[in-house]
């Protein structure tokens, strides 16, 4: 039986030209439209939205955004300004690793065809506190959960190995102690 | 049991139109506002409708009536097309912070998004040029939702407010609460009269420690309403006062102290001074690029003192030493508090050299040029005019030569920079003005964009004077050829210009020709007589290949400004358009 790998995901480049890496969280109304008027603060001024998770919140009358953004450093500020000024959204702050924890999660497809590399696989999984979700016969899909940093490593290490896709949630924020996220 | 009230949504949104105050709407119809507009004759309201011969005339209408007035009016125009056609005027009304509020119709409901006639996103394409949008989806919404429009394009930093209404939901019965409440919890215009006392007592030592302070007043001082905090404030201090273009009035330009317009096409004086000072006092100026010119070498000498009620406004262009957000006539008031005298004789003696030195002026020989109409203008109306103009040169040499004494009498499309502005706007400023003289002065090339609303002006016998300044040229457009690109004129020639003074005869308004020096005087004076009876259209006769001084190229710093013609050929500007 031969199988054809059709998959978009390739191994990650260097992206030398990308500075950041930050993380904005946004209490926004929910409603329809928001979501456009916020992507266009940003696509206006050249940045790049790497992640973004929108969920409605506790209150359903208002929704949670968490973004993950790349682009010229110097802007950022103007950017948070610029999503505030906006009338649907509530507040806009940015998160640093030390006042907030960061999660994110990978559902990651894996071809396996013999059980010496499903053995291999297995045990890169256990190392990263992962759980196998599916198994088939020939492939299984693991999830892996963890800050983006622990994501990234485990996906960089599985790449050794056949990967048929990955899925991403994004990262998802919340502020450490008394703070408001 | 019979209900108390039939409405329909339409009705329901005319009604609450009318409790908020608005005086005008100004407006195309069609078929997705056929609703609405029904409502204008079924609901008894005060509201006057005027209807304009394209919907941007009516965008640019309610505009030059806020601009007049400080108070929004209302734009009422169909789907598709209707709606698109406001784009330029609502882009214009947003980039120079003019509250309005414009009323699409819009498909049913359950045809969204299946390309039905005339069926536009009007919500999504205005997302970028509005301060904010609505797209209506419950008839019981409307009062509520058009209460948040007129909060939301009036307060903190006014901007024009879009509502798109499907035709279903105007339609439809009406069975909500007419006195809805607006529910905004994003939004907080409040907090700009709630002013760091830090940032004020910062501002207050920098003042005090300054021996050559310029204060800068832009639109925002205006539109909070701080004239007499602003000349408080100069006078005590010793401190001289340049204006935006849009900033025009705040501060008396005919006052000593006042040094007019600052930027690419201000006066020497006031771009020397910006050069020279210790300090910069910003009062609702958003920091433009054609104020500033190469941002990096702006005010590098001097401390900023950034004063603006939008907090996004704060080191956008430039980085102050203080910045001070809130309400600029509430700022001014805390600061007023604690000054005292400054000993700026001494600045204020090379300024008034830099003056006498570098007067704006212009030949007399050689032909009619538009500095000197204009000139004329002023003297002819005595200052008091509402002047307002299409853009490019005529607006530059409008904004040097015709100096403004009082707000809300300078109405010209800034940040934009849209042709086709003035006439309409004059129209909108005239209906919210009667008893003003209101002149709107244009260039061959703007006026030519929007002169269908002559019809308008005509029927509504409005007294108002437009003033073409023909050169059959885009000027400006042709100035920057014949400085940056050899001279190599391109698409510059407006060779065809109808014979406008006839044009206006059609229209039936007065139609009037001036191409001789000696002449101005008498055809504005008999304009002056003859706008009784309704619109004057002055054709002004002027040489083709004037250009304007002093100029700063985009882009450039402010000590690179030319204060006469250039003798060496000049570099491509890169800095900026």
């Amino acid at each position: 039986m031969s199988q054809t790998i059709t998959t978009t995901d390739r191994k990650p480049k260097p992206r030398p030209d990308v500075i950041g890496g930050h993380t904005l969280s946004m209490h926004v109304n929910n409603q329809p439209g928001v979501l456009m008027r916020i992507c266009q603060v940003f696509a206006r001024r050249a940045y790049n939205i790497d992640s973004l998770v929108v969920s409605q919140g506790r209150d359903p009358r208002f929704s949670r955004l968490t973004l993950g953004i790349s682009g010229d450093p110097a802007g950022l500020d103007q950017i948070i300004k610029q999503c505030h000024k906006l009338i649907d959204v509530i507040h806009c702050t940015e998160h640093t690793p030390g006042d907030a924890v960061v999660r994110d999660m990978v559902l990651i497809k894996i071809q396996v065809t013999n059980a010496e590399r499903r053995t291999e696989v297995l045990q890169i999984l256990e190392h990263f506190g992962g759980k196998t979700v599916d198994l088939a016969e020939t492939s299984m899909i693991a999830r892996i959960e963890g800050d983006s940093e622990k994501v990234d490593a485990a996906i960089r290490l599985l790449s050794n190995y056949d990967i048929i896709e990955t899925v991403r949630t994004g990262k998802v924020v919340m502020a450490r102690g008394e703070l408001g996220t | 049991m019979a209900k108390k009230q039939e409405l329909d949504g339409a009705q329901a949104l005319i009604k609450t139109l009318d409790e908020l105050g608005v005086e005008y709407i100004f407006g195309y119809s069609g078929g997705a506002a056929l609703p609405i507009f029904d409502a204008l004759e079924t609901v008894k309201t005060n509201i006057k409708f005027i209807l304009t011969r394209h919907e941007q005339g009516a965008t640019h209408m309610a505009d030059g009536y806020a601009r007049a007035t400080g108070k929004p009016a209302v734009v009422l125009v169909t789907s598709g097309p209707g709606a698109g056609n406001t784009i330029t005027g609502i882009m214009t009304a947003q980039m120079d912070s003019i509250p309005m509020i414009i009323i699409t119709g819009q498909q049913v409901t359950w045809m969204l998004g299946k390309d039905a006639f005339q069926e536009a996103d009007i919500f999504g394409i205005t997302i970028p040029v509005v301060k904010h949008n609505y797209l209506v989806r419950n008839t019981n919404d409307l009062p509520r939702i058009t209460r948040e429009a007129y909060h939301i394009a009036t307060t903190g930093r006014p901007g024009p407010v879009l509502i798109d209404v499907p035709k279903n939901v105007s339609q439809s019965p009406f069975t909500g609460d007419l006195d809805a409440e607006i529910d905004l919890p994003g939004y907080h215009p409040e907090e700009a009269f709630d002013i760091d006392e830090d940032s004020i007592e910062q501002a207050a030592r920098l003042i005090a420690m300054s021996k050559r302070p310029v204060i800068l007043a832009g639109h925002g001082a205006m539109i909070a309403g701080a004239e007499k905090e602003l000349m408080h404030l100069a006078t005590t201090i010793g401190c001289p006062v340049t204006n935006t273009l849009l900033g025009k009035g705040v501060f008396p330009e005919t006052h000593d102290l006042s040094l007019g317009m600052l930027g690419m096409h201000g006066t020497a004086y006031a771009n020397k001074a910006m050069c020279e000072c210790d300090l910069i006092i910003n009062i609702g100026s958003r920091f433009d690029d054609r104020i500033i010119g190469q941002a990096d070498k702006f005010g590098a000498n001097a401390k900023i003192i950034h004063i603006d009620i939008d907090p996004a406004e704060m080191n956008k262009m430039i980085r102050p030493d203080v910045q001070i957000v809130g309400d600029a006539k509430a700022a001014l008031k805390l600061i007023n508090k604690q000054i005292s005298p400054l000993d700026t004789g001494e600045w204020l003696a090379k300024i008034d050299g830099y003056k006498k030195k570098f007067p704006l002026n212009y030949k007399k020989q050689g032909g009619l040029r538009m500095q000197q109409v204009l000139d004329e203008l002023f003297e002819v109306t005595d200052g008091k005019a509402i002047v307002t103009t299409d853009v490019g040169q005529h607006q530059m040499w409008a904004a040097q030569f015709y100096r403004n004494d009082e707000s809300w009498k300078w109405i010209s499309s800034g940040g934009a920079g849209t042709m086709g502005f003035g006439f309409p706007a004059a129209i909108g400023a005239q209906f919210a003005c009667p008893d003003d003289i209101v002149v709107a002065v244009v260039g061959d090339g703007g006026f030519q964009m929007t002169l269908c609303e002559l019809a308008t002006a005509v029927l509504a016998k409005l007294p108002v004077i437009i003033l073409v300044l023909n050169n059959h040229y885009l000027g400006m457009v042709r100035q920057w050829q014949e400085l940056f690109f050899d001279n190599r004129e391109s698409g510059v020639d407006l060779d065809g210009n109808p014979d406008f003074a006839k044009l206006a005869e059609a229209y039936g308004a007065t139609g009037l020709t001036v191409k001789r020096p000696a002449d101005v005087r008498k055809r504005l004076e008999e304009a002056m007589e003859l706008r009784k009876n309704g619109p004057v259209l002055i054709n002004a006769e002027c040489i083709k290949t004037e250009n304007v001084f002093p100029m700063i190229p985009a882009g450039a710093a402010l000590e690179d400004m030319l204060i006469e013609p250039p003798k060496y050929k000049m570099e491509k500007p890169v800095g900026s358009t």
